[in-house]
Order: structure tokens, then C-alpha cells, then sequence
């Protein structure tokens, strides 16, 4: 299936879950990482069972604390 | 009152601008905007936004200036070392346009001072450089129902968005809770390039003016983010959430509070 990964297409295998993708895509600091899927958040305790499908698009969104 | 020639001329870039025009720098001197920490991000948006001609400008920072801030917050100059940032950010401001009324708090922003802080101001600019300040002016603006800025930079990245009431999520819908301390790396410890304070705080400075002038498309409901090694800006769509602590339909935050930086526990401080 194709996913939508921060804006780059890529073909993955059927039946991955957010948390797999997290671990596929090496994803920096993936316990304090808030998901979207098609626009709409994914509680992080569903990141375990949440499935993807085909076409899906996927963000990242990292936390960053600097500023000074 | 009319301008005076003077401001027409200091003024002319913005005034022949037709989304700006004589009526959105009236607005601009009208306007007052509080920027909090007047450090990387802080710097390069309150020289904006005073050369922007912004009547009143509230600067909170309770550090002085050090030699390891020259190197992006470009507000502070070496003969400044010592001194309190706000009164350095303040002579500086005040060297670009005399007219800008500069107020300076030279303290840390807490939930004892930040709702009387942000009271006074139309618009706010987060430029601190920690979570739980980060999440602070968020709930204070939430609460207070006051646009804000969000922003934060670390090595070759940064982000930011806009929180603007009843019309977009705010910054804890997003990120929900600080992570623990030193969990995610601050400047301090992997660094930043400088100039990444001076492209995300002259956004920030961006959306304040585009704010007060009433004019295009804010940050509101999209994070922007910035890859500078990619070159690469991406504008992430941010929905609401509905189970937001302090916007949400049944919020548990009510007052703003402060979270304790120890290393492991990140509960609520109250
Ligand atoms: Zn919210």
C-alpha cells in the first residue's frame, strides 16, 4: 500500500500500524511524538492498534523547545 | 491625528503597501505586543516589529545578556554583556524607532505574574525557550482568549504556529503535556544555528503585524515547519482537540499553573 509520510509517498507493507511505521521511519524521540492521520490526531496509547491503509497520509509532530 | 511627515516617511514601505495603507499603520501604532523571552526568537521579532512602528511592546526576560547569546540573538551586542536583556533589547528597539513605548519585565513569566502580563497586551509572542513555559503561555492565552505565537528551534529546524481564539486549536492540542526533562534536547544541549532564531522570529513577527492589520491567512489550525538543511518549509495541518486540556468541550485546566522541572515527575505543580 502507499502512505502519505510527511509528505513524501512511499510504498509500505499491508497491515502496518502507527507504531511499526514510527519504528520503520527511525523517528527521533518516538515516545514524545504527536501522530496525525489524515488530519486527525491518533492518541498515542492507540499507536499500538491503530492500522493504516492504502492512501493514507501521515505526519509527525515533534516537539521543540528552543527559542533562546 | 494625522502622521506627521516624519512618519510618512519612516512609515512610507508600509503605507504604500495596499494591505497596509495609512489605516493598518494606525493599527500598528495602536497596537500593543508582549514578547516573552528576549533571546533568539525574542530578538529578531521585537526589532521588527519596533521598526514596524507597533506603538506599545512588552519585552519579559529575567536573564542578562551573556557571550553565548551573540551568536544568534542579534538584539544584544557585545558591549551589552552583563546587562539585563530587556534594558539591552529595550536601547536597542528604542535606537531603531523612539517612538515605540518599549515596557520591560524583568522576571520570570509564572503563573502568579503571566495573566496580569498578558492582560494588557493584543497580541502575544512566545520566545521562551522551555516546555513549561511554552505550555504556560498557552493556557494563559486560552484562558485569557488572546492570540499568540508559538514557536520553538533547535539545530537546523524550527516550527510555528498561531493560536488564535475560538478559531483553531491551540498549542496543547498539539503536544497534549511537556516531555520530561531533558527527555527532548534543548538548544543548550544539541544547539541551533543563528539564524534559525532570525527566520521563526521574523515569522512570529509576521503574523503579529498580519494580526493587527487584519490582513491574509494566519498560522491558525496549521503548524509550519521549517527544515533548513532541506530548505524545506511544510505547513502541517493542525485539527482541534476535542479532549484538550485547556480548549477543549470539557477542560480540566481552569487557571494557569506552573509544572515543576523535575526530571521524572511532570504533574501538574498546583
Ligand atoms: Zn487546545
Amino acid at each position: 500500500m502507499k502512505l502519505t509520510v510527511a509528505g513524501n509517498l512511499k510504498e509500505f507493507a499491508d497491515g502496518l500500524t502507527v507504531a511499526k511505521l514510527i519504528e520503520l521511519e527511525q523517528v527521533e524521540t518516538p515516545e514524545y511524538i504527536t501522530v496525525s492521520v489524515n488530519d486527525e490526531f491518533i492518541a498515542s496509547d492507540s499507536f499500538e492498534s491503530h492500522v493504516l491503509a492504502d492512501g493514507d497520509a501521515v505526519e509527525f509532530l515533534y516537539f521543540m523547545g528552543g527559542g533562546r | 491625528m494625522a502622521f506627521s511627515n516624519e512618519q510618512l516617511e519612516r512609515y512610507s514601505r508600509h503605507i504604500i503597501l495596499k494591505e497596509v495603507g495609512a489605516k493598518g499603520q494606525k493599527k500598528l501604532q495602536a497596537a500593543k505586543v508582549l514578547i516573552i523571552g528576549a533571546g533568539g526568537l525574542g530578538a529578531p521579532a521585537a526589532l521588527y516589529l519596533a521598526a514596524a512602528g507597533v506603538g506599545t511592546i512588552g519585552i519579559a526576560d529575567a536573564d542578562a545578556v551573556d557571550l553565548s547569546n551573540l551568536q544568534r540573538q542579534v538584539i544584544h551586542a557585545t558591549p551589552d554583556i552583563g546587562k539585563a536583556k530587556v534594558c539591552s533589547a529595550k536601547q536597542s528597539m528604542q535606537a531603531i524607532n523612539p517612538e515605540v513605548q518599549v515596557n520591560t519585565y524583568q522576571c520570570f513569566v509564572t503563573a502568579a505574574n503571566v495573566m496580569e502580563l498578558v492582560a494588557d497586551y493584543d497580541f502575544v509572542l512566545d520566545g521562551t525557550d522551555n516546555f513549561p513555559a511554552k505550555f504556560l503561555i498557552n493556557d494563559a492565552c486560552v484562558l485569557s482568549a488572546k492570540p499568540f505565537s508559538h514557536a520553538g528551534i533547535i539545530r537546523f529546524q524550527g516550527q510555528l504556529m498561531t493560536y488564535v481564539p475560538g478559531q483553531g486549536p491551540c498549542y496543547r492540542c498539539a503536544f497534549q503535556n511537556p516531555p520530561p526533562a531533558d527527555a527532548v534536547p534543548t538548544c543548550r544541549q544539541a544547539g541551533v544555528i543563528g539564524a534559525m532564531g532570525g527566520v521563526i522570529g521574523s515569522l512570529q513577527a509576521m503574523e503579529a503585524v498580519k494580526y493587527i492589520i487584519g490582513q491574509g491567512d494566519l498560522l491558525c489550525g496549521s503548524l509550519l515547519t521549517f527544515d533548513a538543511l532541506k530548505m524545506e518549509f511544510r505547513k502541517i495541518k493542525l485539527p482541534r482537540r476535542d479532549t484538550c486540556a485547556v480548549c477543549g468541550s470539557q477542560p480540566t485546566i481552569l487557571a494557569a499553573f506552573d509544572y515543576k522541572q523535575a526530571a521524572c515527575d511532570l504533574k501538574p505543580a498546583t
